[in-house]
């Protein structure tokens, strides 16, 4: 098979890129398109580092070849922060210690957000499952459950800790 | 059948560094002409957290706020020596060597401002906000940035200092075999209280209680994170962790990825309850133990002995599969019959 030029709309814009057919999702944002938030961890979908959005859903862009979703909208983790000013989920994680290392975050983030965008007023359960194809080995969990619990209490109105902090 | 709730404890104490031909870490601390600091490492933090407690420890030292200080890890090759991230020694040793360093930069700090300032540099004080002060007066002060500029532009000075802290060679004495292998030990206490399913073999952790004595946490929220964290990691290992039964062969036949390899997710933690009680060690940076390895440790027997408790199962291995519980309780009741 030859390779094909696909479009996205990434993080808002439209962008080309010349894939091959065996070329993933992840390998056109992270290669073609300079965008290193979204990580390659195992490379067969088992755990959730590469998570970002296609048409809103969260998917492990390792999978899924990238002439597949031509046309597709993407957003990653790079495209949630306004300059240096951090969206919600991102300012929640910051608040409530949930990144250490680092690896899983952008892809916890994004599977927290695709939560949030669909239901900003999840129980904890519903947290506990958006978050349970992501892997994290530092944390244990529970701060990261608490961060997207204070986000999305954020959207209901209650403004974050570091807004406190701020004032 | 039913479901056995068991309460276990245990107990560790745990070693701040280690000892095979000493053991030391250096730091240089220098002034930018901007009135930053910057703290040069080869140390280097992969989430642990050194990152922010040097610059806590280099910001107390300096008298400055903490975001005039640059915590720089980037280059093994080029910067001061470091003997690596490992034995729960990185706060300890590097945090020691980060003081030194500072403590050198600030001497040569106040000087500059004294002499800027026309006055001696044993009556200035820091405030914490940025300016150096004449103690007791109100008016007599210098912003830090000001200081800088001043010695990259006028003096011709540079403000920077050099630390190292070195644990030197300890060799064992050969009638006792008594040597001194670390710097300090932090000791820690984990309750573990379960749920067995007699059933299954279903292990539960229902919840962990930790208390440290890690001498002074200079960062409470990151040492309680470390502590949380290390304890599921110390769950993880107690109950799914292995690459068994395919070892050694485990490459070809085991679980060589996460989709096979077993740890718990979001939905099997614990609640966990975690204090501190500060008892800081005489030769740790501001008091400080290390507190790295330490947290995967007591979890595990805690909750073997919960096991115990709960339905009378002493397990041995690691991981506590519900096989292993099983046939523990077979054995029970096969002594019972016989």
């Amino acid at each position: 098979m030859p390779s094909r030029i696909v479009t996205l709309k990434l993080n808002g814009a439209e962008r080309e890129l010349i894939a091959r057919p065996s070329t993933t999702l992840l390998d056109a944002l992270r290669e073609t398109f300079g965008l290193t938030g979204a990580k390659r961890g195992c490379a067969q979908g088992g755990c959730g580092s590469c998570t970002v959005l296609l048409d809103g859903r969260p998917v492990v862009s390792c999978l899924i070849p990238v002439v597949t979703v031509d046309g597709s909208t993407v957003d990653t983790i790079e495209g949630l922060a306004d300059g240096d000013r951090l969206d919600d989920v991102q300012q929640a994680f910051v608040d409530h210690f949930a990144t250490q290392c680092g690896f899983c975050t952008p892809g916890m983030i994004m599977s927290a957000t695709a939560l949030l965008d669909r239901k900003p007023d999840p129980t904890r359960q519903e947290v506990t499952e958006a978050i349970c194809g992501n892997v994290c080995r530092c944390t244990g969990y529970e701060p990261i459950i608490t961060a997207v619990l204070a986000a999305a209490e954020h959207r209901r109105g209650v403004p974050l800790a570091s807004a406190e902090a701020e004032v | 059948m039913a479901l056995r709730q068991g309460r276990g404890y245990a107990a560790v104490n745990y070693p701040t560094g280690m000892n095979l031909g000493g053991d030391p870490s250096q730091a240089l601390v220098h002034a930018t002409t901007m009135g930053g600091f910057v703290v040069t490492l080869s140390s280097v933090d992969l989430g642990q957290g050194l990152r922010t407690v040097i610059a806590q420890c280099a910001a107390e030292t300096l008298g400055l706020p903490i975001e005039n200080i640059i915590v720089d890890t980037a280059d093994t090759d080029t910067g001061p020596h470091c003997m690596g991230t490992f034995a729960s020694r990185g706060t300890h040793r590097v945090g020691n060597a980060v003081i030194m360093a500072a403590r050198e930069a600030r001497d040569v700090m106040l000087q500059v401002a004294a002499d800027e300032l026309e006055v001696d540099a044993e009556d200035l004080e820091t405030d914490g906000t940025g300016f150096i002060r004449l103690k007791g007066s109100s008016e007599k002060k210098i912003h830090v940035s000001d200081v800088a500029l001043a010695a990259h532009f006028r003096q011709g000075r540079t403000i920077s200092g050099r630390g190292i802290f070195l644990k030197e060679p300890s060799t064992p004495v050969p009638e006792t075999g008594e040597m001194d292998p670390d710097s300090c030990q932090a000791h820690a206490c984990t309750v573990a209280e379960v749920e067995v399913d007699d059933e299954t073999g279903v292990i539960e952790v229902l919840r962990l209680y930790n208390t440290y004595e890690i001498g002074r946490a200079l960062n409470p929220a990151i040492a309680t994170q470390q502590v949380e964290g290390g304890a599921w990691m110390g769950l993880s290992h107690a109950l799914f962790e292995s690459t068994e039964p395919y070892y050694p062969h485990s490459r070809e036949h085991g679980p060589v990825d996460f989709t096979e390899y077993l740890m718990p997710g979001p939905a099997d933690i614990p609640a966990q309850t975690s204090l501190f009680l500060e008892r800081p060690a005489a030769d740790g940076p501001f008091g400080a133990k290390g507190i790295g390895e330490m947290t995967a440790n007591a979890p595990i027997p805690a909750i073997a002995n919960a096991v115990y408790d709960a339905v009378g199962v002493r397990l041995t291995s690691m991981p506590f599969t519900p096989e292993k519980v099983l046939r523990g309780l077979d054995e029970l009741r096969a002594g019972r019959a016989g």
